[in-house]
């Protein structure tokens, strides 16, 4: 038997294309667009007849409408079943728009009414000499910012160490109070920040006759920072490959030398992420500040001997004065807080992003 | 065929070696350090609770259990003979009351943000989405005060009179007198969007680890995504959203500035949240702060400590219920 080779049939499929049966065809985007469209126009005539009002009638109407126009041609292309599937996409959607319509107010409202008393001596000079309702072309929130930097540069050197040690002691020592350690760290994540500065306070400034000051501040804000280093950087430990590990021991290295030269260098850009969301945690706490450093209307830059000011507590204590003029200083010192916060939140994301 | 030097060499063979299980002096120090900077956490926790509690002492020794279940706090007037009573009943309420009305808002939105985020939404936009998230708890809590106060606080208002007027045969939703401004209502708007993120994406996270055969699974057998989240995801994800709501009532309850700014503290109980009276133990001690006197400093100490041991408590659950999901889930 002679083997035949069979003739291979070749079929052309470069004229086929996959069929994606999930995706709504135009006529389908065309009928939803549609429903969108006449809720829309219909809204604001249900608003007129009936006694509803305002905006806030406004908004119900049409997503009552939109509702109700979604079901029936839900019911109309699939039954019955496909009704009650509207309905909670409906509402998910509402949800979803229920969140990012403050966050879109907040941002839009602080950058709105932040810019109107911006001016450049927001930047160079403090409210030593000026009053809070002077001119906006007077003052500024100098003092604020540098006192925000110190009090984080000051958090930072306490809480990093501290926290990246505990993530060590999570992922690489794991001794025998792992468990207790972790639930600890979780714990503190949780303890209120007034409860911070309260402690700080009754330690630092009643208890050993000191002073109000930026370090009392720093120490405060350092207990709220500890957990979020110390989990972040756990997370980022943890996905650190054991072989890794292995393969650091197997070349003769002590567990340190491992641990120094090869884990902690291989999560490096993890934990500037940590750092980072650390620092983004602590820079707009108020209320320990409150109790720590009291607030002050001065540049005043050594940290151990008398009350500063910070961004937050520049904004919340001209905002209690309740004039107009410093209202609107608030509204900038918000401002320039909020700048600040985004740096660092993209910061944090350039530094995660990196190593992917 | 032996080679000629393999006699010597078995006779090199060298002696086993030690295997020392002691670890280097190098490496005991290293561990030692690592485990001291462990347990700052356990040292900074415990010097807190006795800190606060040690400050606070004379204050439970004098009131006693009064100092939980009173409601007036004054500071009294030695000249006149009127003795100084302090409780923060009306407070402990005032803050759980907030919370509460703070959680009932932020959890269906949060459950039906996560929701969007891992079932509806496309995934390219995902992840941009899930950063807003991670910004909106970025926000500082003065500036959420701020909005609060200036911007939310007009509609909130008009939102609290219609509510009034359409259920206020409910009690919790009539009032003593038409005020509606600084309600706890407010106060739990705002406390509401500062917790929606942590809430989101603790909620997130849950749904996240559902397993794909379900899902899959269950569209096979013909669930629209609907019936397939109420089937599936929502029974497998229903104690981890737990943990997040407890989390977040955890959180809603420590929260200061923003409160301060959009809620009217009053020492009376009140529970119709739509009224412009309400408690809250942490912006009670930044208001008394400032002109507290001995022996009113110790008594804001003692509501730290209060304060301090609930938030640790609802922590202590909400983990534990946390943590229970994630192992069922594997």
């Amino acid at each position: 038997m002679s083997a035949q080779v069979p003739e291979l049939e070749v079929r052309d499929f470069s004229s086929v294309s996959p069929q994606k049966p999930w995706k709504l065809s135009p006529r389908e985007v065309a009928i939803n667009a549609s429903t969108i469209l006449i809720a829309l126009i219909l809204s604001p005539i249900i608003v007129q007849v009936t006694p509803l009002k305002g905006k806030l009638g406004l908004v119900l109407t049409f997503i009552l409408v939109a509702m109700v126009g979604n079901i029936v041609l839900s019911f109309l292309r699939q039954g019955v079943q496909a009704i009650g599937n509207s309905i909670a996409s409906t509402f998910i959607y509402l949800a979803a728009g229920l969140v990012l319509l403050p966050v879109a107010s907040i941002f839009f409202t602080v950058i709105m009414r932040g810019y109107h008393a911006l001016r450049i001596n927001t930047f160079t000079q403090d409210m030593s000499v000026t009053q809070s309702d002077g001119p906006y072309t007077e003052g500024g929130a100098l003092h604020a910012i540098l006192g925000t930097l110190m009090l984080v540069l000051i958090a930072s050197l306490i809480s990093v160490p501290i926290g990246i040690l505990t993530a060590l002691y999570l992922t690489e020592v794991k001794g025998r109070a792992e468990g207790l350690i972790r639930f600890l760290v979780q714990a503190m994540s949780g303890v209120p920040s007034i409860v911070a500065g309260l402690f700080i306070y009754s330690v630092l400034i009643v208890g050993a006759g000191g002073h109000y000051s930026g370090f009392a501040g720093a120490l405060s804000l350092s207990i709220l920072m500890l957990p979020t280093v110390a989990r972040t950087a756990e997370e980022v430990l943890k996905l650190i490959p054991r072989d890794l590990r292995e393969a650091g021991v197997a070349l003769g290295g002590t567990q340190w030398r491992t641990v120094v030269m090869v884990v902690v260098p291989a999560a490096r850009s993890g934990i500037v992420t940590a750092i980072i969301l650390g620092v983004a945690r602590v820079a707009g706490e108020t209320a320990p500040l409150l109790l720590t450093i009291l607030g002050s209307t001065t540049t005043h830059l050594n940290p151990t001997d008398a009350p500063i000011s910070a961004l937050p507590l520049y904004t919340f204590n001209l905002l209690r004065t309740g004039l107009n003029v410093a209202i609107d200083r608030a509204w900038t010192g918000a401002l320039v807080l909020m700048i600040l916060v985004l740096i660092l939140f993209v910061l944090a994301r350039l530094a995660s992003g990196r190593k992917k | 065929m032996s080679t000629p030097t393999s006699a010597p060499l078995q006779s090199e063979i060298p002696p086993a070696r030690e295997i020392i299980l002691t670890r280097r002096f190098s490496d005991r120090v290293f561990r030692g350090v690592v485990t001291a900077g462990g347990f700052v956490s356990l040292v900074v926790l415990g010097l807190i609770a006795l800190f606060l509690a040690s400050r606070s002492i004379d204050i439970f020794k004098t009131f006693g259990f009064h100092f939980i279940t009173g409601f007036k706090w004054d500071s009294g007037d030695p000249d006149n003979g009127i003795a100084p009573v302090l409780g923060i009943g009306a407070m402990l309420i005032g803050t759980i009351v907030t919370a509460v009305v703070g959680l009932v808002i932020a959890l269906p939105v949060s459950v039906g943000m996560a929701l969007f985020l891992e079932y509806y939404m496309p995934i390219r936009l995902k992840k941009s989405l899930t950063m807003v998230i991670d910004l909106m708890a970025a926000i500082p809590s003065v500036i959420f005060g701020l909005w609060g106060f200036f911007v939310l606080m007009p509609h909130a208002i008009y939102w609290a009179k219609l509510l009034h007027k359409y259920f206020g045969w409910i009690p919790f939703l009539d009032v003593q007198a038409p005020i509606f401004e600084r309600s706890p209502f407010i106060a739990g708007l705002v406390l509401s969007i500062m917790i929606i993120p942590i809430v989101t994406s603790i909620s997130r996270e849950v749904f996240s680890q559902v397993p794909l055969d379900r899902i899959q699974a269950a569209y096979a057998l013909g669930a629209t995504r609907w019936t397939m989240i109420k089937a599936v995801v929502l029974p497998f994800g229903s104690s981890g959203i737990a943990g997040g709501a407890m989390l977040g009532l955890g959180r809603a309850m420590g929260e200061t500035v923003a409160v301060y700014l959009v809620l009217n503290l009053y020492f009376q109980p009140n529970f119709q949240v739509l009224f412009s009276a309400g408690g809250s133990v942490a912006s009670m001690i930044v208001t008394k702060f400032g002109e507290a006197g001995q022996l009113e400093l110790q008594g804001l100490m003692a509501a730290g400590l209060v304060l301090f041991i609930v938030t640790l408590i609802i922590n202590f659950l909400s983990n534990m219920i946390v943590k229970r999901t994630s192992r069922t889930g594997n």
